[in-house]
């Protein structure tokens, strides 16, 4: 099964729950506040996944590491090579 | 002596070798630097190894750099295998492996942003948990870049937090290309790869998750070129999206 596929499956699955409650397809007679909770429950999980998205990025770009000592040994390393190799009879 | 240099050879005593594809599109600054790093870290590790130098006809001269650095480094160590023209990176890989000797491959780019002294810990990685990929990371541990501003940042985690939802590779960074495939693995994922290009590298490890592979990783640091320029960019991002719906649609 693609990718794709799966979501499709799981956003249908999700969507026949919501559908099945809010609308009562089953004639469960879920009580009045189950109903209340339940149909604006997408817009709440749409809008908890952009805030945990958000969050998650903001974080990661804010701790993301900035690699001063290694650009430093590079080019420590850079000149030590091109010392060593033009030893050797290397035209830089 | 030859007790000493015996035992250095082969200190990890399995006899294992490895072949690090160097492909090259004008890097004539680059290369003599990038060799030097490698014949400096597999010397001081003691494993075996071959660099294999894919140039594809470089206007700037890098070929006749190569010479160069394999009179100095032997030619049992450096190999040039060249094309005539500028045929991309994806089968500038697949050129190079079919002239490999080692059982284990290692692909890195030759600007330097890909430090050797982490294949060592490459090494290490893979015979801990036997991996079929050793993929490195900027994005885990003590990963990270050097030479980004913040917009770069936020597309690069963006990018690849978006990746990860949608495609879900057992792997965190899918878009770097410093990675150590077993050969066998590599030529399978090669053969059943498609796109071209920048993607190549994402199709990869999500055909390997497919295939029930095993990857190990290990955090780099990315050190943005300091010689010459990149060959991609421009449209990157957009080739980026096309590449991970497509992925999306068909694995
Ligand atoms: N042989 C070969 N090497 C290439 C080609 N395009 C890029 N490269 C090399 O592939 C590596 C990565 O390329 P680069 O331009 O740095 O890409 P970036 O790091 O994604 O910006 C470098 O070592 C380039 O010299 C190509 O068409 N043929
Ligand atoms: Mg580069």
């Amino acid at each position: 099964m693609t990718k794709l596929a799966q979501w499709l499956l799981g956003l249908l699955l999700l969507g026949g729950v919501w559908a099945t409650v809010t609308f009562d397809l089953l004639d469960l007679d879920p009580p009045p506040a189950c109903r209340e909770v339940f149909w604006p429950l997408p817009v709440y999980l749409l809008v908890a996944f952009g805030c945990y998205s958000l969050a998650t990025i903001g974080y990661r770009v804010a701790t993301f590491n900035d690699c001063e000592d290694a650009a430093q040994e590079l080019q420590q390393q850079i000149r030590q090579a091109k010392e060593e190799l033009s030893r050797k009879g290397m035209r830089l | 002596m030859a007790a000493v240099r015996e035992r250095k050879g082969a200190r990890d005593g399995t006899g294992d070798m490895y072949s690090v594809l160097l492909p090259t599109y004008n890097e004539r600054e680059n290369l003599p630097i990038i060799v030097w790093l490698l014949v400096k870290y597999f010397g001081e590790s003691g494993y075996k190894y071959e660099i294999i130098i894919i140039d594809d006809g470089s206007p700037d001269g890098t070929l006749e750099v190569a010479k160069q650095l394999q009179k100095i480094y032997g030619e049992d160590k450096i190999l040039l295998r060249p094309r005539e023209k500028k045929l991309g990176l994806g089968t500038a890989y697949i050129h190079g492996m079919q002239h490999a000797s080692g059982n284990f491959i290692i692909i890195m780019d030759a600007d330097l942003s890909h430090h050797p002294k982490f294949i060592p810990e490459f090494i290490k990685k893979q015979k801990e948990g036997n991996f079929d990929i050793v993929s490195g990371t900027r994005y885990i541990g003590n990963g990270g870049v050097y030479g980004w501003d913040l917009k770069r940042k936020l597309i690069s985690r963006g990018a690849n937090f978006l990746s990860q939802v949608l495609l879900r590779p057992g792997a965190s960074d899918l878009t770097g290309s410093f990675r150590l495939y077993k050969k066998t693995v590599l030529q399978k994922l090669v053969d059943n790869c498609v796109s071209k290009g920048y993607v190549f590298q994402m199709e990869m490890i999500v055909r390997a998750r497919q295939f029930n592979y095993t990857i190990g990783e290990v955090p780099i640091s990315f050190v943005d070129r300091v010689y010459g320029e990149s060959k991609l960019g421009g449209n990157e991002i957009v080739s980026f999206l096309k590449g991970l719906l497509t992925l999306f649609a068909t694995t």
